[in-house]
């Protein structure tokens, strides 16, 4: 059954029909071309699909995309201000934050939305005292990430552009 | 993946009319659960009324001192709550020990008390599983047990919950705010979700069309010192093999009140009422906190690739009370 639906896709007004059936993630890819959200386990379990759906990450292979009629989505090919990186982005390349790659969209989207949950006071499972406002360490660093897996293993340089990128 | 209709609710009672009007027609929060189950096959529905922009989205003060805690809330503003981290310290935790912050965006609470067991029989089509396939037998209870139940469990079922969040609201006296088209009743947390009996295809009492939308948290001014502990395979984002929640009123060196809910051990939320009234009017000794949690435990019925669970159990409790009894916070 099909379905008409608008997404604002990195600053793009996008109109398509889609099969109920059809993930944010199967929208993304496979109909609009926006490739940089990765499809590896496509259950939820490896963040490789992670965007900032209206401004929080998530995961896009569990969402349906009609249920997301009118959301603004920001991909990791939509972070940049035209030739400059966002610094995120920019710290992955100084840290040499990837493998092979196929996580780093994800890792990207990720890491800028847990910078603005930081931002914001969230705490998260290893932060000791509930009631104050969180302070950056690897520890958080590494909690607030394990939501994105790297097969290669790059989590060491992963932390240290988060790092950077926490205090630029 | 079946075809299906999809629906945008406009309001609670047309959600119900709708999903109680069509036997295969299910509710649909942020889908974390149960697209992943319509990919794999276990769902097929032919209706989804999505339910997650109907205004069940605020956390509000109740008379009296509670909090409603609406079913749409995400998990992550629900753990981020200044009064939930305040006063209920265990379901802040229990929420940020759960899932991963990409996951916690989306998933609802109504959805995280709606999600299914994570047994690898009941997620492998090619295998028995009285859950998924009512009569088919079950395939766990001489298989891989290391994520199944030592309590409350069945011949037919030895599946866990897998929630982190509904093991602190049962340790918290929650009630669950259901409607239908004739009204609204209330549950207590507790009594939610059932064990599995001889129809472990059911999780929870609710009927067919059945719509949450609120679960509320009463007073408990002790739960401030409550705490959620969870026991996994890794340190992040993976199901608990054991948890639990407590909360701890001390004074004048004895418990005046104690709530303890444990988590990875049964279908449902367990709470743990021996514990509880072995522990009210004793001091906060380690050796109490142990026969408190040996009392609970003198139920277990662990199968052979899950007996390490009781003592993980145990020493869990014991390690939980301990830290909330000496200030710890966890």
């Amino acid at each position: 059954m099909d379905a008409q639906i608008t997404l604002l896709v990195d600053g793009a007004r996008r109109s398509l029909t889609v099969d109920t059936r059809t993930t944010l993630l199967d929208a993304l890819r496979d109909r609009l071309g926006v490739m940089s959200p990765k499809k590896g386990c496509d259950h939820g379990q490896c963040g490789a699909c992670t965007v900032l759906l209206d401004g929080r990450r998530a995961t896009t292979c569990l969402a349906l995309a009609v249920a997301y009629d009118g959301a603004a989505i920001t991909t990791a090919q939509g972070l940049a201000d035209g030739s400059i990186l966002h610094p995120v982005q920019q710290a992955f390349l100084d840290h040499d934050g990837f493998q092979c790659g196929y996580c780093t969209p994800g890792q990207i989207c990720s890491a800028v939305g847990m910078l603005a949950e930081l931002k914001a006071g969230h705490p998260s499972h290893v932060t000791k005292n509930l009631t104050a406002a969180p302070t950056l360490s690897d520890n958080e660093i590494r909690e607030r990430m394990s939501g994105n897996l790297c097969r290669c293993g790059a989590y060491v340089n992963i932390v240290a552009a988060i790092r950077q990128a926490a205090s630029s | 993946m079946t075809p299906f209709a999809y629906e945008r609710a406009a309001d609670a009672a047309s959600a119900v009319a709708r999903v109680s009007g069509h036997p295969r027609a299910a509710f649909l929060g942020a889908g974390t659960n149960l697209v992943d189950h319509m990919k794999l096959g276990i769902a097929a529905p032919e209706l989804l009324v999505d339910v997650s922009r109907l205004p069940f989205d605020r956390i509000e003060p109740l008379p009296g001192g509670g909090v409603r805690i609406g079913a749409a809330v995400r998990n992550s503003d629900l753990a981020a709550d200044l009064t939930i981290r305040a006063r209920y310290p265990a379901l802040a935790q229990a929420l940020l020990a759960g899932a991963s912050a990409q996951l916690r965006n989306l998933a609802t609470t109504a959805g995280n008390l709606m999600q299914r067991t994570r047994c690898v029989y009941f997620q492998d089509l090619t295998t028995p599983c009285n859950k998924r396939t009512p009569g088919s037998g079950c395939a766990a209870r001489e298989g891989y047990t290391r994520y199944h139940a030592i309590l409350g469990a069945s011949e037919h079922c030895v599946a866990t919950h897998p929630s982190d969040m509904a093991v602190a609201m049962a340790a918290l006296d929650a009630v669950v705010v259901v409607r239908d088209s004739l009204g609204e009743r209330r549950i207590p947390l507790v009594e939610f979700h059932r064990l599995p009996g001889d129809a472990p295809e059911r999780d929870t009492v609710l009927e067919h069309g059945e719509l949450i939308t609120a679960v509320e948290l009463p007073a408990l001014p002790f739960a401030a010192r409550s705490a959620y502990r969870k026991v996994r395979e890794r340190a992040s984002y993976a199901f608990a093999l054991v948890s639990v929640a407590a909360a701890l009123d001390i004074a004048d060196g004895v418990v005046r009140e104690a709530r303890i809910a444990l988590g990875g051990v049964a279908h449902k939320p367990w709470r743990a009422a021996r514990a509880e009234t072995a522990l009210r009017g004793a001091a906060p000794t380690v050796e109490n906190f142990r026969a408190a949690a040996d009392a609970e435990l003198a139920l277990a019925k662990p199968l052979d690739g899950n007996a390490f669970k009781v003592a993980l159990t145990r020493n869990t409790v014991v390690a939980t009370l301990r830290s909330l009894a000496n200030g710890d916070g966890r």
